[in-house]
């Protein structure tokens, strides 16, 4: 148009691109800690099926629906799936990862204290998907 | 501007006609009509999650089947026909031609949405909007399924054709004496999506063709049972998806744009930020599917590079809002309907926008993706910008349509209502999500939290379904019994700023 200034817009353009930097550059760095799983994280291997999940522990200890672990220790999670899609939930520890059939994905949790906590599935997966839910028991560290 | 309703025609004259705004006027009843349906399976979801248990619904499948309609026919039905039909009625008038460039192909296109429309109501496929494989293809019943993949593949089909249409009529139709910058930011915005359909639509009919192989047993792309892989699909599918949020998006701010000065009586501030950013924002829409998939297990590159593919869409959307705030300052604004939902649109843009960021943010992503945050935060666009933009523009094009003048107050209390219901349903679904609740289910636990968050949702959802009474009472009343429209100034605004409307096309 020409017979205005466009300086206020550059400079709220400019204040954009900068929080958009520095909320990329802030998630960047989380995220880069929250992947890095520790060495001594036990794995479970976590099965999601229509429309329930079963947990193998590393010890060879089995459990459905309901997963044990204890307060003070970081656990990995092996998720795969048997059928179609599901995503394995603790939305208290804000574990989230897909379990998806031909793949084993990965995510790692270190509960801090002893409690209850629901699992649930969060990809729609079908007729009971509303339905597949789980609990995860948090038990104090037993030695 | 031709008056399709004010003498009386014969139904079939406009149903066969492939002048503009006849093909124009069909678009719009049809896509009103869907709005309605898909809005009313809108009111069953939330009735029935009013409260935990089974209240209404019976069961979960007919659950599964409406919220997958629902989805279905507000963004194909309703969101993208609304569009076309705006498109039809201004754009072969704003680059001053006398038709769309191929008319009969217009009228094919919009002649593909009844039998693709009957395919998807009639299947009732319960598999949501995504078609998630491998569900949809070892464990979705058919025929619904089927019928799902052939209706939307016709859909599609009327999308690209569409799509032809409107960037040959913009790029080779204008007249000679207009340059490309003279073009108004509404046709602009229908250049902009209609290149982003041209380019995002035919690989989700890939997608399509393959899932239905997939189903017959013909092949395994996306089922794991035979050696395919179920993020494929996803990524075929986001990569058309993504950027159709866009498609949905540029021309409700285009819309935006022809109200918001007119009605601040004001020029644009800035027309060339305007079309900057609407072509910017078509290619960034191209570079942030992949961030509905951060949960799928992608790698952490990956993720940063969609993440930064996604952020860099904001600058691009804060102009447009810059564009509309820096347009009303010290503008004479006249706060009539058509105004009052530009704004109330802009204003959920912005919310929406700001959303988006958080879940853009990957580890935030991991608490909202899924929930009903995410739904809340799209439903900010479909319903918040998408469809008050869309709608502001039906009250604002109803005189020039009609020939007469909708009912004012009942305008106004449509918007009030819809406004505050929109509000209610949608912020709240994003704190239902922070709360953890997962999105697509029929039943809930009875957590304090959620039930709360429910019900205020299911309230707030009444109130818009009253308001969109209001909203049919206003248009059946008004297109036959509205006092007169003055066409050359409807809305009294003075003539300076106004578009020169009585530029007609006369049929031929």
């Amino acid at each position: 148009m020409g017979h205005h200034s466009n300086w206020p817009e550059w400079i709220y353009v400019g204040v954009i691109i900068a929080l958009m930097v520095w909320v990329g550059a802030e998630a960047w760095n989380v995220e880069r800690l929250v992947e890095h799983v520790p060495a001594d994280a036990e794995t479970i291997i976590v099965t999601g099926q229509q429309w329930f999940w079963s947990f193998e522990h590393e010890d060879g200890r089995k459990e459905v629906g309901t997963l044990h672990v204890e307060a003070g220790k970081a656990y990995k999670f092996d998720i795969v799936s048997t059928d179609v899609n599901h995503s394995f939930n603790i939305h208290d520890y804000v574990v989230l990862m897909d379990a998806v059939p031909g793949r084993v994905n990965t995510v790692w949790f270190a509960p801090d204290k002893a409690g209850e906590h629901d699992i649930q599935c969060r990809e729609y997966c079908g007729l009971i998907h509303y339905n597949m839910r789980g609990k995860l028991v948090v038990e104090e560290p037993s030695t | 501007m031709v008056l399709e309703l004010q003498k009386p025609r014969p139904v079939w004259q406009i149903m066969f006609s492939t002048h503009h705004t006849d093909v124009g006027l069909l678009y719009l009843i049809s896509s009103i009509a869907f709005l309605f349906m898909g809005g009313a399976l809108a009111l069953l979801i939330r009735a029935e999650l009013f409260l935990p248990e089974a209240q209404l619904i019976a069961d979960a499948m007919t659950f599964n089947r409406i919220f997958t309609v629902h989805g279905t026919t507000l963004i194909f039905l309703f969101l993208l026909p609304s569009a076309s039909a705006v498109g039809n009625y201004f754009v072969p008038i704003m680059v001053r031609y006398k038709d769309m460039a191929y008319p009969k192909l217009n009228a094919i296109a919009f002649w593909m949405i009844p039998p693709g429309a009957a395919l998807i109501w009639l299947g009732f496929a319960d598999f949501t909007w995504y078609a998630t494989p491998p569900y949809s293809i070892i464990s979705a019943p058919g025929p619904a399924a089927d019928m799902w993949i052939f209706g939307l593949k016709i859909l599609g089909i009327s999308s690209v054709l569409g799509a032809i249409n409107f960037v040959v009529t913009i790029l080779k139709c204008k007249h000679p004496d207009m340059s490309i910058g003279q073009v108004p930011l509404l046709a602009w915005a229908f250049l902009s999506s209609s290149l982003i359909v041209l380019v995002a639509i035919p690989t989700f009919a890939a997608a399509l063709l393959m899932l239905l192989t997939d189903r017959l047993g013909v092949t395994g792309f996306f089922n794991p049972a035979m050696g395919g892989d179920p993020i494929a699909y996803a990524h075929l599918f986001w990569f058309t998806f993504h950027p159709e949020v866009y498609v949905l998006v540029i021309p409700a701010i285009g819309m935006m744009y022809e109200i918001i000065p007119r009605f601040s009586r004001k020029p644009i501030f800035s027309k060339s930020s305007g079309i900057f950013a609407f072509v910017l924002l078509s290619i960034v829409s191209f570079s942030s599917w992949a961030h509905h998939m951060y949960a799928t297990g992608m790698s952490f590159t990956e993720k940063t590079v969609f993440m930064l593919g996604t952020l860099a869409a904001v600058p691009a959307s804060g102009m447009h809002v810059f564009n509309f705030v820096a347009t009303m300052w010290n503008g004479r604004i006249k706060f009539l309907t058509p105004m009052m939902w530009a704004i109330g649109g802009i204003a959920l843009f912005f919310s929406a926008g700001a959303g988006g960021v958080a879940n853009a943010a990957m580890p935030l992503d991991f608490t909202t993706h899924d929930t009903y945050w995410v739904v809340g935060h799209f439903h900010l666009f479909v319903m918040g910008t998408i469809a008050f933009g869309t709608i502001g523009f039906i009250y604002y094009m109803f005189p020039y349509v009609t020939g007469r003048m909708y009912n004012e107050t009942m305008g106004k209390v449509h918007f009030i209502l819809s406004f505050v219901g929109t509000v209610l349903v949608f912020f709240t679904q994003h704190v239902l999500g922070l709360y953890g609740m997962p999105r697509r289910i029929f039943d809930y636990p009875a957590i304090p939290e959620w039930i709360a968050m429910n019900q205020i949702a299911t309230v707030g959802a009444m109130i818009i379904g009253v308001s969109m009474v209001i909203f049919l009472i206003n248009l059946i009343h008004s297109s036959a019994k509205g006092k007169p429209a003055d066409i050359h100034d409807p809305f009294g605004l003075g003539g300076k700023y106004y578009y020169p409307f009585e530029s007609k096309n006369p049929h031929h």
